[in-house]
C-alpha cells in the first residue's frame, strides 16, 4: 500500500494560486473556504532581501494529532495511501481536530462536519494528480508513493534539500518543501 | 539607499487561513461556486465532489487575452471546472488561475443579464431593462441616423478581444472604418514599433520568447508569476529548474526578482541608460555578436560612436545600479549567448518614450544575435486557415481619423488618444457615434476626463459586454454579452513554435437574456441593411464552412478544440534562415527612417523628472489572478484579491507614519483623489517609489462586489506623455502623495 506524500519546489512556485483556485472547483469548495493556501515570508531589508512562497494545505501526517484526538472517529488514516481523511457523516462538528492541527488545515464546512485537503483521493484513485499538483503552471509540485524509492516523489527528496513545516510539532508532515 | 532602521526582520504576509475565513463570513450566503449542487452524498469520505454525468468541451479560454485551451467540465448539466487541454500550445494541459476561475465568470451574479437603454443622464448608471429587439432598433436607428447627417465613418468601434471580430466586420461593411484598441497604444504598441523599426517586424501575441532553452533571462520590468501570461510562466519555471541565470530590473522586488541571481533595483524611468550602458559594455569589450552583426546588421559604427559615452559610471548615476554590477550582469549575458534573452516585454506603456526603450532592448537582443535562436527569439511559424468568403468592403471615402497627417507617423495601428481627440474635437470630421466592445476606457485610457468629454459629444455610445464597468455607466445602450464559455466565436489562428488553430464553441447556455456578439452582430447587420455581409445561419454553419475549405477535420476539431499546422525550422539550429524586412533588409542598428523622420537613429536617453518633495512616482502590474479591470467580482477571483493595495518602502512608511493594513487615499500632482486603499508597508520596494495592481477601486455601483475596493491607478494616470513615435501613452509618469483617512 503506497504512503502518499508531496513535494514543493518553493523556487519554481509563484504564488499565483491557481491551485487554490483548481482545488476550489474540483472540490466544490463553499466560497470563501480553501483547503490550499499561499504563504509569502519576505526576509531580509531593502535591497538584500529573499522570499519564499509556499502553496500549502494538510500535511497528511505520518502522526496526526487530528486523528488521535477525534472523539468519533470520523478524522481517519485512510487505508488508501495512508492519507488523512474526514468521514463527513461521522463527524460530530466538535472542532477538536481544528484546534489538535499545528497548521491550521481545517475548517467546518457550512454543512457542519470538517472539511480539508483530501490529496483529491477521488482523482488519485483514477491514476490522476491531485488538482492543485495537476493545474500547477510552474511544475512546482509533485505527488507520489513515499514508500517507493524510484517515485519521483522519493527522488526528489534524495537529491535536493528539504523541510517540513513544525518539525518540532512532532507530526510527522508528508508535505515537502524544496528550497 | 536609505536602510531600514529595523534588525534583519522576517515579514510573513499569508492569505491565511483566518483571514479567508473572514472574507467568507461575508460572502458566505451569497451561494456557492462549485457547489450548485449539494456537496455532500452519503458517502464514507465526505470531502470528495460527487459524482454525476459528466461530459467535457474543449474551447478557448478569454479570462485574459492570451487564449489558452481548455477543456470545460459540465456535470449534470452545470458547468463545473474548466482545465488546460494538453493538446493546446499555449495552456499544455494547464491553465492560469484566472483560466482556472472562469465557472466563477459564469455564475458573477453581478454580470449584466438584460439588455439596457439609458433613462438618467450620462455617468448616473440609470437604465430600463429592455428586449432585444427594442436595444438593436434603437442602436441601428440611431446609426442610420448618424450616417445619415454625417456619414458612416461618424461612427467608431472600440474593441478588445475575440468577440469584437463581427462589431467590427457588420461595421465596416456599413462604411465605419475609425476604430482603435487600447491593445496597441496602451500596451504592447510601443515594443511592437521598436522591434518593426529594428528587425521589420513585430512580436504580437504570443511573443516567440524561447524562455524554456535559454541560459540566461533578462526581464526589464516584466513580473511573469504575478504576469501570468500562462505558456511564459510555464517556461519561466522551466527556466529556474534548468538554473539559467535571470537578471531582474525592477524597483520592485517582484515575484520573479525573487528567483533572480541578480536584482537589479532601478529608479524608475532610467531603464533606457541601462541598456545603454549594457551595450556600451558589450561594444567596448568586443563581447557582442560579431558574427551575427557583420552578417545582418546596418550602421553598427555609427550605432557604436553614438553610445560610447553611455559607460557604466554613467549610467550608475542615472539609475542607481552599481557601474560594476551593469558590467558583470552584461558579462553574464555575453556567456551564454546567442541563448540569451532579453524579454521584449508586454505592457510597456510606461513614460511615453517606450517605442525607442523598446528599440535599444530590440538592440541588445541583436548584439547578442539571439534572433532565431534557440534560447532567444526564435521565428514565428504560423498556420493558413481559409476565410469564409465575404463580399468585398465598400471603399472608404474619408481618411481614418486618429492619426491626422501622420502625426505619430510609426504607429501601425489606431491611436486610440487619437480617436478621442477626433471624437472632442469634431476634426477633420465629426465623431458622433462610439460602439464600445469589452474595453473599459474609462480605465484604459489616460485621463478620464478627456474621455468624459470626448463622450459629451457623441449622439449614440453602446456598450457591448460581459460585465457593467466604468464606461457601461455612460452608454446609451448596454448589450450583454456572453461570457467565453457560452458562446462560439471565430477561430484563433495563431503564431507560435508551431502554428495551431483553436476553437471556441459554447459550453453551457447564458444565465440570463446574454447574446453571443456574433449573433449581435448579425441582428444589426440585417437592421442596417447589410445583412449579405453575415450570410451563415450561426457560427457552427459559418466554422464548418472554413474548416472544409481549409481541409480540417470539423467533428474532430471539435471534439479536440485544437488543430496544428505544419512543423517548420523556426531557429537556425533548426535550419532556419534570417531574413529582415527593414529598409536596409537588415538589423537596424542605425535606423535611417528614424533618422530622416527628424527621430534618433539610435535611441538616446532623456532623464526623468524627479517627483517633488514629498511626492512619490507610481509604477503599476498586474496581479495573478485578476484581467485587468474585468475579473474583481469573479466569484472565486474576488476572494483571493479583494482589493488592491499600495506598496510603501517599509521605512518610507514609517517616516510617513503609516502602518500595513492602514487604509489611505493618494493625491496625485494634479489634485486627483482616489478612493482609500489599503498600505502594504514592505521592504520590496525602493524608498522613492510606490506601486500598485490597477484594474482596481471601481465606480459603477453595478459591479456590487468590487464597487470601491480599492483604488484606481487609471484614475491617477492625469498627467501622460504620448509616445512621439507611435502614440502610445504613459502610465508611469504620475507623482502622488497619501492622505491619510480622518
Amino acid at each position: 500500500m503506497p504512503r502518499f506524500g508531496m513535494v514543493i519546489d518553493t523556487l519554481k512556485c509563484v504564488g499565483c494560486m491557481d491551485c487554490v483556485v483548481a482545488c476550489q472547483t474540483e472540490n466544490d469548495v463553499p466560497q470563501g473556504f480553501c483547503r490550499d493556501w499561499i504563504v509569502t515570508e519576505t526576509r531580509g531589508e531593502f535591497p538584500t532581501l529573499s522570499l519564499e512562497i509556499r502553496s500549502e494545505r494538510c500535511n497528511h501526517c505520518d502522526n496526526p494529532p487530528c486523528v488521535t484526538c477525534c472523539p468519533t472517529g470520523a478524522s481517519h488514516v485512510e487505508d488508501f495511501g495512508k492519507t488523512v481523511q474526514v468521514t463527513a457523516n461521522a463527524c460530530i462538528g466538535c472542532k477538536a481536530c481544528i484546534s489538535a492541527c499545528p497548521y491550521g488545515a481545517r475548517f467546518v464546512h457550512p454543512k457542519g462536519y470538517t472539511d480539508k485537503c483530501t490529496f483529491c483521493l477521488h482523482r488519485v484513485k483514477e491514476g490522476k494528480d491531485p488538482a492543485c499538483v495537476s493545474v500547477c503552471p510552474t511544475h512546482c509540485m509533485v505527488f507520489g508513493d513515499l514508500d517507493d524509492p524510484k517515485s519521483a516523489v522519493s527522488q526528489l527528496l534524495n537529491s535536493r534539500k528539504h523541510r517540513t513545516l513544525l518539525p518540532e510539532a512532532g507530526t510527522k508532515p508528508r508535505v515537502f518543501y524544496l528550497s | 539607499m536609505s536602510l531600514s532602521p529595523l534588525r534583519i526582520e522576517a515579514v510573513m504576509e499569508q492569505l491565511s487561513r483566518r483571514r479567508f475565513l473572514k472574507i467568507s463570513a461575508a460572502t458566505f450566503g451569497a451561494g456557492a461556486v462549485g457547489s450548485q449542487i449539494p456537496v455532500v452524498s452519503s458517502l464514507a469520505m465526505g470531502s470528495a465532489p460527487p459524482a454525476g454525468k459528466v461530459e467535457t468541451i474543449a474551447t478557448y479560454c478569454e479570462m485574459c487575452f492570451w487564449k489558452c485551451g481548455g477543456i470545460a467540465h459540465v456535470r449534470d448539466g452545470k458547468l463545473w471546472k474548466f482545465e488546460g487541454n494538453p493538446l493546446d500550445p499555449m495552456s499544455r494541459g494547464r491553465l492560469c488561475p484566472r483560466g482556472t476561475a472562469a465557472v466563477g465568470t459564469h455564475y458573477d451574479p453581478d454580470r449584466i443579464s438584460k439588455p439596457l437603454i439609458r433613462t438618467g443622464e450620462r455617468g448616473k448608471e440609470e437604465f430600463k431593462a429592455v428586449t432585444w429587439d427594442e436595444a438593436l432598433n434603437y442602436v441601428a436607428d440611431r446609426m442610420k441616423k448618424i450616417a445619415a447627417e454625417h456619414g458612416p465613418e461618424s461612427i467608431a468601434l472600440w474593441k478588445h478581444g475575440t468577440g469584437s471580430r463581427f462589431f467590427e466586420h457588420v461595421m465596416r461593411a456599413y462604411g465605419c472604418i475609425n476604430k482603435g484598441a487600447p491593445s496597441f497604444a496602451q500596451c504592447r504598441g510601443p515594443r511592437d514599433i521598436g522591434y518593426l523599426l529594428t528587425y521589420g517586424t513585430g512580436l504580437g501575441s504570443p511573443e516567440p520568447t524561447d524562455i524554456a532553452n535559454t541560459k540566461c533571462l533578462v526581464l526589464i520590468g516584466t513580473h511573469l508569476g504575478e504576469n501570468m501570461h500562462n505558456t511564459q510562466v510555464q517556461e519561466f519555471a522551466q527556466a529556474i529548474g534548468n538554473k539559467a541565470t535571470i537578471i531582474v530590473v525592477d524597483p520592485r522586488y517582484s515575484v520573479a526578482a525573487s528567483k533572480a541571481k541578480y536584482w537589479l533595483p532601478i529608479k524608475p524611468g532610467t531603464d533606457m541608460a541601462l541598456v545603454l550602458a549594457w551595450m556600451n559594455v558589450l561594444v567596448a569589450e568586443g563581447l557582442y555578436d560579431k558574427e551575427f552583426v557583420a552578417k545582418y546588421g546596418h550602421g553598427f559604427d555609427k550605432f557604436a560612436a553614438a553610445i560610447k559615452d553611455n559607460t557604466p559610471e554613467w549610467a550608475e548615476g542615472e539609475t542607481g545600479i552599481p557601474a560594476a554590477t551593469i558590467r558583470i550582469t552584461a558579462r553574464e549575458m555575453a556567456r551564454t549567448r546567442p541563448a540569451t534573452l532579453v524579454h521584449p516585454g508586454r505592457r510597456v506603456n510606461w513614460y511615453g518614450d517606450d517605442a525607442q526603450r523598446s528599440r535599444s532592448t530590440a538592440l541588445l537582443n541583436a548584439l547578442l544575435g539571439n534572433w532565431g535562436r534557440q534560447g532567444g527569439l526564435f521565428l514565428q511559424a504560423g498556420m493558413s486557415v481559409a476565410g469564409y468568403g465575404f463580399p468585398k468592403f465598400p471603399e472608404a471615402t474619408k481618411p481614418k481619423v486618429d492619426n491626422p497627417d501622420g502625426k505619430w507617423p510609426f504607429a501601425d495601428e489606431e491611436v486610440t488618444t487619437g480617436l478621442r481627440q477626433a471624437t472632442i474635437s469634431g476634426k477633420p470630421y465629426p465623431i458622433k457615434g462610439w460602439v464600445v466592445y469589452a474595453a473599459n476606457l474609462l480605465q484604459t485610457l489616460p485621463n478620464e476626463k478627456e474621455t468624459i468629454e470626448a463622450i459629451s459629444k457623441l449622439d449614440l455610445l453602446v456598450v457591448v459586454d460581459t460585465h457593467p464597468s466604468e464606461i457601461t455607466g455612460y452608454a446609451d445602450v448596454v448589450l450583454p454579452d456572453t461570457m467565453f464559455l457560452e458562446r462560439h466565436d471565430d477561430l484563433y489562428v495563431a503564431w507560435g513554435r508551431q502554428g495551431w488553430a483553436a476553437l471556441r464553441q459554447p459550453v453551457v447556455p447564458p444565465p440570463g437574456e446574454q447574446k453571443p456578439a456574433w449573433w449581435m452582430a448579425k441582428q444589426l447587420a440585417d437592421r442596417l441593411g447589410v445583412g449579405e455581409y453575415m450570410p451563415f445561419k450561426d457560427m457552427d454553419e459559418y466554422l464548418a464552412k472554413r474548416c472544409e475549405k481549409s481541409g480540417i477535420d470539423y467533428a474532430k476539431f471539435r471534439k479536440e478544440g485544437i488543430v496544428m499546422g505544419e512543423k517548420k525550422p523556426i531557429t537556425v539550429e533548426e535550419g532556419a534562415t534570417l531574413e529582415f524586412e527593414t529598409p536596409s533588409k537588415k538589423v537596424e542598428f542605425w535606423s535611417d527612417q528614424l533618422a530622416k523622420a527628424g527621430f534618433d537613429p539610435v535611441p538616446k536617453y532623456t532623464a526623468p523628472e524627479t517627483p517633488p518633495a514629498g511626492y512619490f512616482r507610481l509604477v503599476t502590474g498586474r496581479a495573478p489572478v485578476h484581467t485587468f479591470s474585468r475579473t474583481q467580482t469573479n466569484l472565486l477571483l474576488k476572494d483571493l484579491m479583494p482589493e488592491n493595495e499600495v506598496w510603501v518602502n517599509a521605512v518610507t512608511a514609517a517616516k510617513a507614519g503609516l502602518k500595513s493594513g492602514q487604509y489611505v487615499k493618494l493625491r496625485n500632482q494634479d489634485g486627483v483623489v482616489t478612493n482609500r486603499v489599503k498600505v502594504k508597508a514592505t521592504q520590496r520596494i525602493r524608498p522613492d517609489t510606490l506601486y500598485m495592481v490597477y484594474g482596481f477601486g471601481h465606480t459603477s455601483k453595478m459591479l456590487k462586489s468590487a464597487y470601491l475596493k480599492g483604488a484606481s491607478a487609471a484614475q491617477l494616470n492625469t498627467r501622460y506623455k504620448v509616445d512621439p513615435l507611435m502614440g502610445g501613452t504613459s502610465i508611469h509618469q504620475n507623482f502622488v502623495t497619501f492622505e491619510k483617512e480622518a
